[in-house]
């Protein structure tokens, strides 16, 4: 019975540091002008999103995706095309991006679902290797070469900001609270127990009725969803992509590296993972140059193997020490 | 489109599908007594074959005379990331598995990266190279050695898994580890046997494939994601599975490449993966 009372205890904790670490986020671009800086914290945010966005389907509910970036690539096609061929509004295309992603979640869902562990694992990942090289030769989307987005002129509905970073920063910031704030709340909900049943025990979840493949779905659109604005806020941001950008395997790995590195299946471990790797390999790239190939890579991987060896369960385990 | 052409790419399909097969081998048998997906099998490939390059270039060593040198070479270090790494994280989830084997591969990019840098590398002037012909049809010396030698090899490890007795407790453990451990096998030994046989098999693999194979830091990637799939195809843990999935996936990539379209090949045999596992969930040959 004393769980309950240390449960309550953390309570007050566990909404206190978020808030205060989301207020010091919302002031920080007043303090810090370095448009560098800035950059670095952007990606953050748009990988910290994409982490969270893995982690309802591979924390959560336990169905571990390699093949993620085709989500984030069809959001950052959708709206990069619908902008550039039909001058459709990019909060519009971000939204439509999101639907196309959930669409293709579904198809791709709903056969490989049926797959196991390993087996769905491997799935997904061909899976991605397949969108890549539908989008690597289709002459519609320029294939290979990829797509430039008109610059347009600064505004916060046209989701077009060249004189400063600010407007990427608060879009990055705010759409990630959205999607902790849900993720926190699905965790709380019968969904995320549905969700935990199946990573839990996928047979004996179905055994009680759960409907785990309908459950599967739902996990995986809302995954695919996030994981979709962020690539349209992506391709907005960049102004220019390619499928070696946002859809190679290596992305869909990162995702899953971030998450894990973290701490998969908890609220803020993607996101803690998220403000460790990029700035690493943001940095490292920076400060070694051209000289120092791989370097950045060396230090990115050791950090990934140690973790795995000494703190399977991520990185968020360290600010956890009075949890069990 | 003539007969001759889709016998070519028959025969292409075939010869590097041996050589999936042969890769495919190493990663089936790790999974099949430690249910562990190596995902650094790729990154070992290409560090066998710059350990070829290297023999080649500063010792002037044929890769096909140091192919028994990186064989052993790779036994050896197969043995130290079972002891160094793979040990600690048997009995982990998937995901911490995943994250363990694929930053393995991450450094040993990164350092193939540094010391080497990212240049194509070749290896020129070694025996094999050239061509035959049998009527119309033009074979690939460096292809069709290294077809014969991943047969024999592919062979020599059939036998050595049905009729020796190590062998046969490698078969034991991937059916019942606690069994096989109850009739005294000792699982340990297996295990470290089986990552320094498997990471020696795609050490072989690399060695040939040096000998007319670009050799750049990430070349590993395609041939790893093509073994995930080989395994996948062929149920893993199961040999024969994988050899079946090499052949098929071989015949698939170039038969795709040569009838629809050559940017298609690795996408037709990802196509049909995800067909012949709706099909069948566990594989051709898995249970």
């Amino acid at each position: 019975m004393k769980t309950i009372s240390i449960d309550n205890e953390n309570k007050r904790n566990n909404f206190l540091i978020p808030f205060l670490l989301l207020l010091s986020l919302i002031v920080l671009p007043l303090f810090i002008k370095h448009a560098y800086f800035m950059h670095v914290m952007i990606m953050v945010f748009i990988y910290a999103i994409v982490a969270e966005a893995w982690n309802i389907l591979g924390g959560y509910t336990g169905q571990i995706s390699l093949g993620n970036a085709m989500f984030f690539g069809v959001g950052a096609y959708t709206s990069s095309i619908l902008l550039i061929n039909f001058k459709v509004n990019p909060w519009l295309g971000l939204m439509l991006g999101g639907i196309c992603a959930v669409i293709l979640a579904i198809l791709v869902g709903f056969p490989v679902f049926r797959l196991r562990s390993h087996y769905f694992v491997i799935a997904t990942l061909a899976a991605g290797e397949i969108i890549m090289a539908v989008f690597l030769n289709w002459n519609y989307v320029k294939g290979a070469t990829g797509l430039e987005l008109p610059l347009m002129e600064d505004s916060l509905k046209g989701m077009t900001f060249s004189y400063n970073k600010n407007g990427f920063y608060y879009i990055g910031l705010g759409m990630l609270t959205i999607l902790v704030t849900l993720v926190y709340l699905l965790t709380k909900s019968k969904l995320g127990y549905y969700f935990k049943t199946i990573k839990e025990d996928e047979d004996a979840a179905r055994s009680i009725g759960i409907n785990t493949t309908a459950y599967k779905l739902v996990a995986i659109s809302m995954t695919a969803f996030f994981t979709a604005i962020a690539g349209s806020v992506y391709a907005q941001y960049l102004l220019y992509i390619d499928p070696a950008m946002v859809f190679p395997t290596s992305l869909s790995v990162k995702f899953v590296l971030i998450a894990a590195l973290g701490g998969a299946g908890t609220v803020f471990g993607p996101v803690l993972g998220a403000f460790i790797l990029i700035p690493i390999s943001e940095m490292t790239r920076v400060f070694f140059g051209g000289g120092g190939q791989g370097i950045d890579l060396l230090f990115y991987g050791a950090l990934i193997v140690f973790v795995a060896l000494f703190k399977p369960d991520g990185l968020i385990t360290l600010f956890q020490k009075n949890n069990k | 489109m003539n007969l001759e052409i889709i016998i070519q790419a028959i025969i292409s399909g075939l010869s590097i599908g041996f050589v999936y097969a042969l890769v495919s081998l190493g990663l089936t048998l790790i999974w099949g007594t430690m249910e562990i997906i190596n995902f650094a099998h790729g990154d070992f490939l290409m560090l066998s074959m710059y350990g070829s390059f290297w023999f080649f270039t500063l010792f002037g060593i044929d890769p096909l005379i140091s192919l028994p040198l990186v064989f052993l070479i790779s036994f050896i270090f197969g043995v130290l990331v079972y002891k160094g790494v793979i040990k600690t994280i048997l009995n982990r989830q998937m995901l911490s598995q995943v994250l363990a084997t694929y930053g393995l591969g991450m450094v040993f990019q990164a350092l193939a990266l540094f010391f080497w840098s990212p240049n194509y590398r070749l290896i020129r002037g070694n025996f094999l190279k050239g061509t035959f012909r049998l009527g119309n049809i033009s074979i690939g010396i460096p292809q069709f050695v290294t077809s014969v030698i991943c047969i024999v090899a592919i062979l020599a490890l059939f036998y050595f898994l049905d009729k020796t007795k190590i062998g046969r407790a490698i078969k034991a453990t991937t059916l019942n580890k606690d069994a096989a451990a109850l009739v005294g096998i000792n699982i340990e030994f297996i295990f470290t046997l089986v990552l320094g046989l498997g990471i020696a098999l795609v050490g072989m693999a690399g060695s040939l494939l040096s000998n007319f194979y670009y050799i750049y830091p990430q070349v590993g990637a395609l041939f790893g994601t093509l073994a995930y799939v080989v395994v996948a195809i062929g149920g893993f843990g199961s040999v024969q599975g994988a050899l079946m999935g090499g052949l098929l996936l071989g015949l698939i990539t170039s038969l795709t490449g040569v009838l629809i379209n050559p940017a298609f090949k690795y996408a037709a045999a990802f196509l049909v993966y995800l067909i012949v596992v709706l099909i069948k969930p566990t594989g051709l040959k898995g249970w």
